[in-house]
């Protein structure tokens, strides 16, 4: 599983970071790194863009797993340079902005977007193959997921707008249900492809979700 | 009072519905001359649900005024805008305004239209919506709740003949038919030997199909729509009639490929019905009736 993150424009950043000059810089070892938005590569060339909109930073460090609860460890062998800052720079997914931000009692301002939860198809390729829905329906669909990989998430065949196996949004991506059928075709399993699907609970886990294992 | 879309279709006689689309504004002037120019040509009349995911008056405000005027109208329903509650309470409006007829349809992604960062629903998709209809007509919603005064409407859906790959489109289909659909409106269609070959697949099941039929305009209309818009497929003499007409009379050769083609079907007998679909030419709807030889036996229901 890897968070798939963008890096906001630094016009936003900017705006983010008003009134706050002096800023510490947190990025990730694991899905920043791989993604090429918070490694260490990246947290330095924000050192640098920072420092040319006039900011101090006053440190920096690429937390291993920026979402693991070791970073709090982390973050008191920095004590001394972040306690010198107004605020946190964070170059990690929402998780990690979020566990950053529960050990310290400064503003943490995040540098990413996070986008999706996906797989890398070759380097650099990134796909959302489970949005979280709470229903797994994959029994049902040959392994490939219409709530993530079908633009509208239907459950019960593919809509009026595909077309030679493609999505009506994008000629590049490819029909949800016209691989599903394919390989349910394949597996002699179409039989799967006619049942009704029911619509689906929008409130397994309400949110804000949790949940307890015990 | 005309009869209804239902018994029409039931009567056995060759059914002809056709559509309007809802102002981008408050100004209904343009879409209540459609419904005039139409009311008593058509035996129903379908508004469009923001077609092409393009923020317009509402389709059921659409089949308002049809009401009032005096026309049949079809509510088109798309999944995209309108989660459970919201479907649910317009059918309930629906049912108490007399609009009784309804095509269920998944509706377009947002992003093709022109509020291109709006939130898009698709809780349900059309057959999902066809069941949510035999639901609430037998008397509960969706949330397994007794409804105060139940709801019955003469449900319909799309299918898409012309369709590569075809066969996930007549699973679908079928799935529509088991959901409820009692009469199906086509995609546009313009090779009728491909058609007929859908027709005799269809044939199978308990349900009424109208042939979408679109009005080419020209040429250039007809071979954009072969590229780009998915389930059409002009054949090329029919785009070769077109251009080969003398200049400025590429529409009126829609009109008579258009009522040619509504005649051929009715002849055969190959479908129930036609829907013709102008884009904007709701005014020549007639001409392709004439052209059909169907204008004066629709005039005296």
């Amino acid at each position: 599983m890897k968070s798939i993150t963008k890096q906001k424009s630094l016009e936003e950043i900017e705006q983010q970071l008003e009134g706050l000059g002096r800023v510490y810089i947190i990025g990730c070892g694991t899905c920043t790194t791989m993604t090429k938005t918070g490694g260490i590569e990246e947290v330095l060339d924000m050192k640098d863009r920072l420092q040319d909109m006039g900011k101090i930073v006053t440190g920096w460090t690429v937390i291993p797993i920026a979402c693991d609860e070791m970073t709090e460890v982390s973050l008191r062998e920095n004590n001394e340079a972040i306690q010198n800052a107004n605020c946190i720079l964070v170059m990690t997914c929402g998780l990690g902005v979020q566990r950053v931000g529960s050990y310290i009692d400064k503003p943490v301002i995040p540098a990413l977007d996070t986008l999706f939860i996906g797989l890398e198809d070759s380097p650099g390729n990134f796909h959302e193959v489970c949005a979280q829905c709470g229903q797994c329906v994959l029994g049902w669909t040959a392994g490939i997921c219409p709530i993530t990989a079908c633009h509208k998430h239907l459950l019960n065949g593919p809509c009026g707008g595909t077309n030679n196996g493609k999505c009506e949004v994008d000629t590049e991506k490819d029909c949800a249900w016209t691989l599903i059928y394919e390989r349910l075709k394949e597996q002699g399993r179409l039989d799967l492809m006619r049942k009704y699907q029911p619509i689906k609970n929008s409130q397994v886990v309400p949110r804000p979700r949790i949940t307890i294992i015990s | 009072m005309a009869q209804s879309f239902k018994e029409a279709i039931n009567s056995g006689k060759f059914v002809v519905t056709s559509e309007i689309s809802p102002p981008k504004g408050s100004n209904i002037e343009k879409m209540c001359h459609h419904i005039d120019t139409l009311k008593d040509k058509v035996d129903a009349i379908n508004v469009t649900d923001h077609q092409s995911s393009v923020m317009r008056f509402p389709s059921i405000g659409g089949c308002l005024y049809i009401k009032e005027r005096g026309g049949e109208p079809i509510l088109q329903m798309t999944c995209r805008d309108r989660n459970q509650l919201a479907l649910q309470s317009d059918l309930l409006l629906a049912y108490v305004r007399d609009i009784r007829n309804v095509l269920c349809l998944t509706g377009d992604a947002v992003v093709v239209g022109d509020h291109k960062e709006a939130a898009d629903v698709f809780e349900l998709d059309s057959t999902q919506l066809l069941r949510a209809i035999r639901q609430l007509e037998s008397g509960k919603d969706l949330g397994g709740n007794d409804l105060d005064g139940a709801v019955e409407f003469y449900a319909g859906a799309i299918v898409t003949p012309e369709a590569q790959p075809i066969e996930p489109q007549l699973i679908k289909f079928e799935k529509k038919v088991e959901a409820g659909a009692e009469f199906f409106q086509t995609q546009a269609i313009y090779d009728l030997d491909n058609f007929s070959k859908f027709m005799e697949y269809a044939r199978q099941f308990p349900v009424k199909v109208l042939a979408g039929i679109v009005l080419l305009g020209s040429a250039r209309m007809a071979k954009y729509m072969t590229e780009n818009v998915p389930g059409i497929f002009v054949p090329k003499d029919l785009i070769d009639e077109l251009s080969g007409a003398p200049k400025g009379e590429a529409l009126n050769k829609g009109i008579e490929i258009a009522g040619r083609m509504i005649a051929a079907l009715k002849r055969d007998s190959i479908c129930d019905g036609v829907h013709i679909m102008a884009i904007g030419r709701e005014e020549v709807v007639p001409d392709i009736l004439a052209v059909a030889g169907l204008s004066t036996e629709i005039e005296k229901k």
